[in-house]
């Protein structure tokens, strides 16, 4: 699809001023993108590396290192139906099928509507609460199938709007860094000075 | 007794930087700050290793290189490539634990590593092959299912990837980030699936590729041109010098059955560190092309017909026999060996021919080697690198690489002046845009900076000067390097002429006499003064910047002959061609940028029946009565070593080490530089800058059938914010024209080419940008009109 937006370059552009080296912005950069598209599109990162001077095979070689980049167009909705120790004691197996048989898709897969994807996760830091998954991220708890039909009606109602925003966004509230708490321009070899807050008590 | 031992321990230097160790227990000397790998390459101790290249920085990715070295409790296991050596260190390479770690290593290495040897082509020279065997297990615990992936995938139109043999060396990812410059391969979806891999549909477009086969320790990487074509123990091989461009790169030639198969790159210090470009590796394609001109051929009534040799000389003979004095000339000469310019020089003395240059009106004036030289070494560790020459990446890549890692490692300084973004741009410390016919004015404000005259005082000064822009006269660049040359101390010259042996050739008798250069000779012969034209390996009409010139010359020309490997624009209007012998046909010695001699190595039989140039000059002395006395070579390098100055004192024992030996040119007559003042321009809105690129028409590119679809073809860059004002569109046509003529060219945006100037890559397929040169007003200027 696309490059990035005009709004979105100049807070690339902000990103960027936040780091004394510009490819240190890669990932944040990648993140603007996925969240524009909803998934990193070739485009995309042709422009990241312009905007960083990294060639496109650098972004390309980052942006991979990472499952939660997509490369392919996925739905709105990003099921995460984690299946490690803990969920699959407590039937993560029987809520994949489940899912797998309401939406009609393999693990993996996308439903034509574009709605969505869904997906065998790892451990998601949520055994206490098992069985888990997360819809872009966020967690929910202790499902069954009926709840996972309620929630996947919810979604498809778009009833959820305001706590599940589409796959890529990063944040719903966007944080601004004033310049000067950034990490400055200044480059770590050009740094003679420990930071003020170690009080002096350990030398670089 | 006692009296002699003291005598030598007062002969002991001692080395702050030396470092006493054992390897093994033998006591070894290393240099501070080298590795334990580096050291113990120096010793009978071989440490199996895949991803420590030395010329590379380490990065300890295979882990092969384990050694064990004494520390506080007890022996521990380090990479010996990423370990410095120490004073008092004691290194064991040949511990159980250290077989043990080693095959351990193999062992996972090749689990997932095909054992598709048989059908490789990497099997029989595999490091990987070597050390399993060398260094391995003999078995593998492993039974489970290989990793697959799909085999192999071109990342280029010259390199196949086999992913599924690749063992994430680092090697080649490294080498185009670190060495040639170009990132555009690196290690993608890092984890238990990290591959190396292009951009998406994004070609492996470096001018180094080859390299990086060369250096992959398994079968991962393959050059089309050679995949499939031999086995390693059924080549032959001869350690030469790559002639493609004056850099002077050490190869080894490997041959089988009597063809040229592959280059590889030998690492040799003063030059390329065992790197070669593209265009160098992989154009010996066109020694074997099938279009080489196999037997002399003789103008008919119906063309060029062939004939036999003796008709061939004979008629040349005659012809040369009934020139009139002073009315033969020699272009050409800096294809071949020393030896063939050398003889050609004494034919052409004996005949009585003034008339010869070795340069095609492309290059700069022989006056050039008059200023103090400079080796690519002494360019590398100067303070200050001035360039006044062309893209050095598009013409001599590997003296590009050179500088490049250099001003990476921040040893020296580049200050750049050019009329548009090179490769070293952006690695220039100072890059100074001037317009074409400007360079005076440029140099002049750059010299009055106290920033720039504090640089420039801080050391010494290696001034890289060549013809950067074909769309100028090369007097442009011959004031602002005499300008530099007199003004700033400390001031070297590493001239830069690009054919291969131009230099040798230019030292050796072939440089014009009273200033009756190429063009001159031109000239003489468009005004019918030229009874016979010899073109020497030399293609006027489409080399001559000036193709008007070119034309008129080859034209006027009463006879012409031509030696050559191919029929080309010029050698088609010639009266008799004679197939001369190419590269890897024939033994000799050759002169790099430097002065550097180096031999070249036989491989193959020449071609049908073409014979080394030498050897033609010989046969017409003798038809022509004159005695060179010259049987063999080696009376002819014999006879150079007496004779030429600055030679003598070589021999080819010599010339065939690795880095050859210098050779001090003789003094050439001081220099006339014309100071013009800048010229100023007329009505029209673009300055032209004509310059090559590595790919073009060259029938060495253009005969490889791996090279000749890299050309980019015919187009004119202009900067986007002109593109604009012109109101074309990117790769719509426009016309370009002069006061006189016009051509119709693609247009494209570039942000490499400074507004108000226009960039056109020279001898390229489509349009000859040379009917719009106008070297004779000094620069040329263009108009740009959108026709679309």
């Amino acid at each position: 699809m696309s490059r990035l937006t005009d709004a979105h370059v100049a807070l690339a552009k902000e990103i960027i001023g936040r780091y004394p080296r510009p490819k240190s912005a890669l990932v944040p950069l990648l993140h603007l993108a996925q969240e524009q598209d909803g998934y990193i599109t070739r485009d995309a990162m042709v422009h990241i590396g312009e905007l960083v001077g990294v060639t496109s095979a650098e972004v390309y070689g980052t942006a991979t290192f990472y499952e939660m980049f997509k490369f392919e167009p996925v739905g709105k909705y990003v099921v995460n139906i984690c299946g490690t120790m803990s969920c699959a004691l407590m039937g993560s197996e029987e809520l994949m099928h489940h899912a797998e048989q309401r939406l009609g898709i393999k693990a993996g897969g996308t439903t034509p509507d574009g709605m969505f994807t869904l997906e065998h996760a790892e451990c998601q830091a949520a055994c206490t609460e098992a069985p888990c998954l997360q819809v872009n991220y966020r967690y929910r708890y202790r499902l069954t199938p009926a709840d996972l039909d309620e929630l996947i009606d919810d979604l498809s109602a778009d009833r959820l709007t305001h706590e599940i925003p589409p796959h890529g966004t990063v944040a719903k509230v966007r944080q601004h860094i004033a310049s000067h708490r950034g990490v400055g321009a200044l480059a770590p070899e050009l740094v003679t000075e420990s930071p003020a807050w170690l009080n002096g008590k350990a030398a670089l | 007794m006692s009296t002699t031992e003291s005598h030598n321990e007062a002969e002991i230097v001692i080395d702050p930087n030396a470092v006493s160790m054992t390897i093994n227990g033998k006591s070894v000397t290393a240099r501070k700050g080298e590795w334990i790998i580096a050291a113990a390459d120096r010793t009978e101790d071989f440490i199996p290793r895949f991803c420590y290249h030395p010329r590379m920085e380490s990065v300890g990715m295979c882990r092969q290189c384990l050694v064990e070295v004494e520390g506080p409790r007890g022996p521990m296991m380090v990479v010996s490539c990423m370990t410095p050596v120490a004073e008092g260190q004691v290194v064991r390479t040949d511990t159980d634990t250290v077989k043990r770690a080693q095959e351990g290593m193999i062992e996972l290495l090749l689990a997932n590593h095909p054992l598709d040897c048989p059908v490789c082509d990497k099997g029989g020279e595999c490091p990987l092959q070597d050390q399993a065997f060398s260094h391995g297990p003999g078995e593998s615990r492993y039974v489970e299912e290989k990793r697959h992936y799909e085999k192999p995938i071109p990342i280029s139109g010259l390199v196949f990837l086999d992913r599924e043999r690749c063992i994430l060396c680092d090697r080649c990812t490294r080498f185009a980030d670190e060495v040639a410059g170009d990132p555009l391969i690196t290690f993608t979806h890092r984890g238990n699936n990290t591959q190396v891999l292009t951009f998406p549909d994004e070609p492996f477009a470096s001018y180094f590729s080859g390299n990086t086969v060369q250096i992959c320790p398994v079968g991962a990487l393959t050059a089309e041109p050679y995949r499939f074509k031999a086995r390693p123990w059924d080549l032959q091989q001869q350690e030469s010098t790559c002639t493609t461009c004056s850099v002077g790169c050490r190869t080894v030639v490997q041959s089988s059955r009597d063809e040229i198969l592959r280059y590889q790159g030998v690492d040799s210090d003063p030059v390329n560190w065992g790197w070669l470009c593209d265009r160098g590796r992989f154009n010996f394609q066109s020694t074997n092309s099938p279009n080489r001109l196999s037997t002399p051929l003789i103008k008919t009534e119906s063309g060029l017909v062939a004939t036999s040799w003796t008709v061939a000389l004979d008629e040349t003979a005659r012809v040369l026999r009934h020139a009139q004095p002073g009315s033969i000339a020699i272009l050409g000469g800096a294809r071949g060996t020393n030896e063939d310019a050398w003889a050609w020089a004494q034919l052409a003395d004996a005949l009585g021919v003034d008339m010869r240059d070795a340069q095609l009106d492309d290059g700069l004036p022989a006056e050039i080697f008059g200023y103090p030289n400079a080796t690519i070494d002494d360019a590398c560790s100067a303070t200050t690198v001035i360039l006044l020459a062309p893209d050095l990446k598009e013409e001599l890549p590997v003296l590009y690489l050179r500088l490049r890692g250099a001003a990476e490692k921040k040893k020296i300084r580049i200050i750049e002046i050019t009329t548009h973004d090179s490769g070293l741009t952006r690695y220039a410390w100072k890059s100074l845009q001037c317009e074409p016919g400007h360079q005076a004015e440029t140099v002049q404000q750059m010299l009055s900076t106290p920033e720039m005259q504090e640089q420039l005082g801080r050391g010494s000064v290696v001034v890289v000067a060549g013809r950067s822009n074909l769309a100028e006269a090369a007097h442009h660049t011959m004031a602002v390097v005499d300008t530099i040359a007199t003004t700033v101390s400390q001031v070297s010259v590493l001239p830069v002429l690009r054919r291969a042996n131009v230099r040798g050739a230019l030292s050796l008798g072939l440089a014009p006499r009273d200033s009756t250069d190429a063009a001159t000779i031109l000239e003489a012969s468009a005004n019918g003064k030229v009874d016979c034209l010899i073109l020497l390996g030399a293609d006027p009409l489409s080399d001559v910047p000036d193709a008007d010139l070119a034309r008129r010359g080859i034209a006027g020309a009463r006879h012409i002959i031509a030696i050559d490997t191919f029929l080309n624009n010029s050698s088609a209007h010639a009266d008799i061609v004679l197939p001369a012998a190419a590269y890897g046909e024939k033994d000799g010695t050759t002169t790099n940028l430097e002065g550097r001699v180096t031999n070249v190595a036989q491989s193959i039989t020449p071609h049908a029946t073409s014979r080394p140039d030498w050897m033609i000059a010989v046969e017409l002395a003798a038809l022509l009565n004159h005695d060179l006395g010259i049987l063999t070579l080696q009376d002819i390098q014999t006879r150079i070593t007496q004779t030429v100055g600055g030679f003598d004192g070589l021999s080819v024992s010599v010339a065939v080490r690795k880095n050859g030996v210098l050779v001090s040119v003789p003094p050439i007559s001081p220099l006339q530089v014309h100071h013009d003042a800048a010229v100023k321009r007329n009505a029209y809105e673009f300055r032209l800058v004509v310059a090559r690129k590595l790919y073009d028409q060259a029938i060495g590119t253009a005969m490889s059938q791996s090279l000749a679809a890299l050309a980019p073809g015919a187009g004119v860059f202009v900067n986007p914010h002109d593109l604009e004002r012109v109101g074309a569109k990117d790769g719509s046509s426009v016309r370009v024209s002069n006061t006189t003529r016009s051509v119709i060219l693609p247009v494209h945006a570039s942000m490499t080419v400074a507004r108000g100037t226009a960039f056109v890559p020279f001898n390229q397929k489509g349009v000859d940008i040379r009917e719009l040169l106008q070297t004779s007003n000094g620069v040329t200027d263009v108009q740009i009109a959108n026709i679309s």
